[in-house]
């Protein structure tokens, strides 16, 4: 068969080597005017500590810095291109109206040394941001300082500690789905509690059965992703909450997926007493590349003695200032508060939607996954049948029988013009295909992906050399990602 | 594929080989191949305490992590130091590449391991489902 890729075509594009290698000496891109201020003797000031050899810089010109990086860019896949169906990374649209307002001058050239006192515009970004995310989670107070989603999940279990401690006993395990992400046990691990396993039931939610009989008095938290890892709304969530409240645990809620949630129900509402979110998902911030992303932890009335410090407050004169007497916070988890200029653009992602707007992105992430789950439906095999919320995962056991697994499908797809999905992720579906459109997409561009991804189904029945080999159009064929691990290259090194 | 005899399993698919009052251990050929290629094996320090049923290493590929059972408690007095820079012969001979050898502190803990027969349909039913 001849398949029929709609989407993506060739293209010239030019090839760029490393830009130590475009270095000659003396080329510079920079030339600075006369020094007006005493000149300072190093040598004098540092001893032997002053640094005379820069070691290897690249010495190129500034148009040779431009085209080497612009050369990069277009072989670059983004965002901005076409989708980017990465199940559970929500790779959503990054809206131009966030990109203005971080560009604000008073806000882009803000400093955090600023005195409070001319601070006050970016600290009411800060309270603006925390009420509105407080309103959304249903939660009572929050921090934003934590740069991204493992490094809240850390934030929020050590604040899980600190109230265990504060009780008297800090408690020993952390119970943990075998759908969670892998940040989660990490995260446990990491704050010195044991990982306690929780198997799924064949709906794909909690087994509240081997809950109940799990939970004690020496579990802290079960850290509970909702909707989970296969997109599935745990429907027993208030009996999970009940379970580990009586035993006097705590529900930790991975707000990873609180894309399918928004403006429809929140976790505060349903039990939960500590969560994060990722600003870099559900909030539209860029996300990939270095983000950089931002995780904030909502917590319940019971945890705020032991927010991060600082915390923000209002002063009897109504102005705001950060509070660093907080005798029993765990500490500051981030310089300054956080990633700043990633509040802004959820703030402003957040004010230019409004409620009904936010409701509306949920309700078209649900849409979505759906549209794609009932268009794939019988050329891939759907290993949970429960509805999906946000995402769709599927798994490549049709497609095994021809050897076929889900990595071949997903670096075929890159022939057809997209990003591949998640692939092997959860691990609870073995061989998984985990796709996650987001509200971003529209019908047409929804309606490429599925043929494209009926058509690899095709060619695995008639031509699986063709899938096995992919992909054929890019810059370089498939990778070997095996030797790349076991014998990985870390730095370039010069020639001669 | 036919597990050897000689040995014991876990449900987490490692296998022991009893020798007298020492154990090897490995992870099984399912386990392997459900793993993909493999490119790291993080095992404990000789003279490290290991109880059955808890982690005592992970092992690395290029899918996932995960942990290593220790299949029975005891003494690690031996670790495979070849697995550090060779983990492929995981890959090319599982039953073959043991990961690291224990006094046994219980023997009779291996009573409750599944013989090659009763791993075997354990198995056939997990990749079933």
């Amino acid at each position: 068969m001849k398949p029929t890729i709609r989407k993506a075509t060739t293209q010239v594009n030019q090839n760029e080597g490393l830009i130590f290698e475009k270095s000659s000496a003396g080329k510079a891109a920079w030339k600075l005017p006369p020094l007006d201020v005493p000149e300072v003797d190093a040598a004098k000031l540092l001893g032997e500590a002053e640094r005379k050899d820069l070691g290897n810089m690249p010495e190129v010109s500034e148009i040779e810095i431009i085209r080497h990086f612009t050369r990069l860019s277009t072989w670059n896949y983004a965002i901005d291109l076409g989708m980017y169906p990465l199940g559970s990374c929500t790779m959503k649209y990054n809206p131009r109206v966030n990109e203005a307002v971080a560009r604000v001058e008073g806000i882009a050239n803000g400093h955090p040394y600023q005195p409070e006192k001319i601070s006050q515009g970016a600290l009411y970004i800060i309270k603006t941001l925390s009420e509105q995310l407080i309103e959304i989670t249903g939660m009572d107070a929050i921090t934003l300082q934590p740069a991204a989603g493992a490094h809240g999940e850390m934030t929020g279990l050590l604040m899980v500690r600190a109230y265990h401690q504060s009780k008297g006993n800090a408690r020993k395990k952390i119970l943990i789905p075998d759908s969670a992400h892998g940040t989660n046990p990490a995260t446990a691990a990491m704050v010195n509690y044991a990982v306690e396993n929780l198997k799924s039931d064949s709906r794909g939610m909690v087994d509240i059965a081997a809950l109940a009989s799990q939970m004690n008095e020496d579990v802290a938290a079960l850290m509970l992703t909702n909707p989970n890892t296969l997109g599935v709304f745990e429907q027993d969530i208030h009996k999970i909450a009940d379970i580990l409240h009586a035993k006097g645990g705590l529900l930790y809620m991975d707000g990873a997926n609180m894309n399918a949630l928004v403006g429809k129900v929140r976790p505060g509402d349903f039990g939960v007493d500590v969560m994060h979110l990722n600003l870099h998902k559900t909030f539209s911030t860029p996300h990939g590349g270095g983000g950089p992303g931002s995780g904030p932890v909502a917590i319940k009335k019971g945890l705020e003695p032991f927010l991060p410090t600082p915390v923000l407050t209002t002063k009897s004169d109504g102005t705001l200032a950060f509070d660093y007497n907080r005798p029993q916070s765990v500490g500051r988890v981030r310089a300054f508060y956080g990633n700043f200029g990633m509040f802004v653009r959820a703030l402003a992602y957040i004010q230019a939607n409004g409620p009904n707007g936010l409701r509306q992105t949920t309700e078209d992430a649900v849409l979505n996954a759906n549209y794609i789950r009932k268009g794939l439906i019988g050329s891939y095999d759907l290993p949970y049948a429960t509805p999906s919320m946000h995402e769709v995962v599927f798994s490549d056991k049709l497609q095994l029988k021809k050897g076929v697994r889900t990595m071949d499908i997903a670096k075929r797809l890159i022939d057809y013009g997209f990003h591949p999905y998640t692939t092997a992720f959860p691990l609870i579906v073995p061989g998984a295909l985990m796709i996650e459109p987001t509200e971003s997409e529209s019908k047409e561009e929804m309606d490429l992906f599925i043929d494209a991804m009926k058509s690899i189904a095709e060619e695995v029945e008639e031509d699986p050399q063709t899938v096995l080999t992919a992909p054929h159009s890019t810059r370089v064929s498939r990778l070997d990602e095996t030797a790349a691990a076991r014998k990985p290259v870390l730095r370039w090194k010069p020639t001669s | 594929m036919a597990y050897p005899t000689d040995r014991k399993y876990t449900k987490e698919h490692e296998w022991i080989q009893v020798n007298g009052n020492s154990g090897t251990v490995g992870i099984t050929d399912y386990a392997q191949q459900s793993l993909g290629d493999i490119v790291f094996v993080e095992t404990p320090k000789v003279g490290s305490e290991l109880t059955a049923g808890k982690a005592f290493g992970t092992v690395e590929s290029v899918k996932a992590v995960s942990d290593l059972y220790a299949p029975a408690s005891g003494t690690v007095t031996e670790v495979n130091a070849e697995l550090a820079t060779s983990p492929e012969n995981v890959n090319k001979d599982a039953h073959g590449s043991w990961m690291l050898k224990l006094s046994l502190k219980n023997p009779s803990e291996l009573n409750s391991l599944l013989s090659a027969a009763d791993y075997e349909k354990f198995v056939a039913e997990e990749a079933g489902h």
